[in-house]
């Protein structure tokens, strides 16, 4: 699998986290890289890659940020 | 359009007086209706004692999770105009230059998207304009990313980097601030404008200990400038100084050395410098007789805070000397262990000195692999039980 694929892969693990938990639990992006690392290793996974991940899901537009209390990776609203 | 004044009888106490009152500039502006209601809702604040703004959500420009801090009024049947009122934080260049050229277009962007009220500047540093709706983000972002301006942090992210104005100057300046703080916010864009921190993260570059940016009270990552050889010393200024009676050299410069490191026979002053711990107050008070030493560098202190309840928290130092030239790699090296370490085990909304305070430095200080040294110590301790742990080596060895 290339870099790309892996990232593409993660993005979707982590929009699919988000989606789930929605409106129950908010997530940073700290939480979905822990989770990422957890669900695919350290080997296969790391912080860079999950970076690389978030952004891909922020700039696609399927997630956003939001603040509520602190800085969180959420659903865009009307979601 | 004509806009009916609202009567704001409380906040009208605000103008007296010889002081510059902020509720004076924005009556200045009235007649735009946004500012009006502004008026309209703080008047009612102080009447009902109470704040009517709501702040957080979802608003933001595409991309990017700080610079916008969304801002909702609670009465927005009563005051229509400020329903939304976000605000924007833009980053300023390193030392706030500008030409006048660029401050009218900032202005001429502000006023055509939003309320046109400004702060310049806000206390992080950055260009505040305060008072957009959310439809008007995206075009305001776009028109100053086309004037060369980019948005600044907020959230849990890196802070927009600022820094006193340095070398362009300040003959103090012990290092190029306004250099390092442009060459660290291009280096961090992302952690800049893509929240990924427990809490908020702020550089603060003060080029001497004077600290004009108050980095050790303000700042997560306090850089102040210092030198590591000899006060320079012109026996002659000093000298003038005495007999010209500016100075009671006595008093005013020996009498409030904080370490009593000087000391003056009636002609000549003698610095012990090695006992100085760079206050910088013989050097403000005779800036012709003394200066800061030519070996320049700057301390890096960690971990302030300065909250509004609970008491100030000034940074300590991390590194007792570092050279500050470009491109900083080992500096740089270090604060992502900082951030590393911080983000997998620092709490929600801990800054790195809160968090720094729960695990203690010893334990933080081996995580990002930096070895203590005294500087570090703020008094010695008060607890005689101390436990000596020998390192795995030392503990072969003794087995051996």
């Amino acid at each position: 699998m290339s870099d790309e694929d892996l990232i593409n892969e993660v993005a979707n693990a982590m929009y699919e986290m988000v989606k789930e938990y929605h409106g129950k639990k908010n997530f940073k992006a700290m939480d979905l890289t822990k989770a990422m690392k957890q669900k695919y290793g350290e080997d296969k996974v790391n912080k860079a890659l999950c970076k690389k991940a978030i952004r891909q899901l922020i700039d696609s537009g399927r997630c956003t940020y939001s603040y509520v209390g602190g800085s969180y990776i959420t659903l865009p609203a009307g979601s | 359009m004509t806009t009916n004044k609202r009567e704001t009888p409380l906040i009208d106490q605000l103008e007296k007086g010889p002081w510059p009152s902020f509720v004076k500039e924005l009556k200045k502006s009235a007649d735009n209706p946004m500012t009006n209601d502004l008026l309209g809702v703080l008047e009612r604040s102080y009447n009902d004692r109470i704040g009517h703004w709501k702040h957080g959500g979802l608003v933001g420009v595409m991309g990017y999770g700080g610079g916008v801090i969304g801002r909702y009024c609670d009465l927005p049947e009563e005051f229509p105009n400020v329903a939304h009122f976000h605000t924007m934080r833009i980053n300023h260049p390193a030392g706030w230059f500008y030409t006048s050229d660029v401050l009218r277009k900032i202005c001429d962007i502000w006023e055509k998207h939003g309320s046109g009220i400004t702060n310049m500047h806000g206390s992080t540093g950055d260009i505040i304009f305060l008072g957009c709706v959310t439809d008007e983000l995206e075009p305001t972002f776009s028109d100053l990313t086309e004037a060369g301006f980019d948005l600044g942090g907020s959230g849990s992210d890196m802070r927009t980097p600022s820094c006193c104005c340095g070398m362009a100057r300040c003959e103090w300046a012990c290092y190029d601030t306004m250099g390092f703080t442009y060459d660290i916010t291009q280096h961090w864009q992302d952690e800049l404008h893509r929240p990924a921190f427990p809490y908020k993260y702020k550089f603060k570059a003060s080029g001497c200990p004077n600290d004009c940016v108050a980095s050790i009270a303000r700042a997560d990552m306090s850089i102040i400038g210092t030198w590591r050889d000899d006060i320079q010393q012109d026996d002659a200024a000093v000298a003038e100084y005495v007999t010209s009676g500016a100075v009671d050299i006595v008093e005013d410069v020996v009498g409030r050395c904080p370490t009593q490191c000087m000391s003056w026979d009636g002609e000549k002053l003698t610095i012990n410098n090695r006992d100085c711990v760079r206050c910088m107050h013989c050097i403000n008070v005779m800036p012709k007789a003394l200066a800061p030493g030519k070996d320049r560098g700057a301390t890096i202190l960690l971990g302030a805070k300065a909250p509004i309840i609970g008491g100030a928290l000034l940074s300590s130092v991390l590194i007792p000397f570092y050279e500050m030239e470009p491109p900083y790699e080992d500096l740089k090296e270090l604060v992502e262990e900082i951030w590393d370490f911080w983000g997998e085990h620092g709490k929600n909304r801990e800054r790195v000195g809160e968090f720094i305070q729960r695990i203690g430095l010893g334990n933080f200080l081996e995580q990002i692999g930096l070895e203590p040294t005294p500087e570090m110590v703020v008094h010695p301790r008060t607890n005689p039980y101390i436990f000596f742990e020998l390192d795995e080596d030392e503990d072969e060895e003794e087995e051996d």
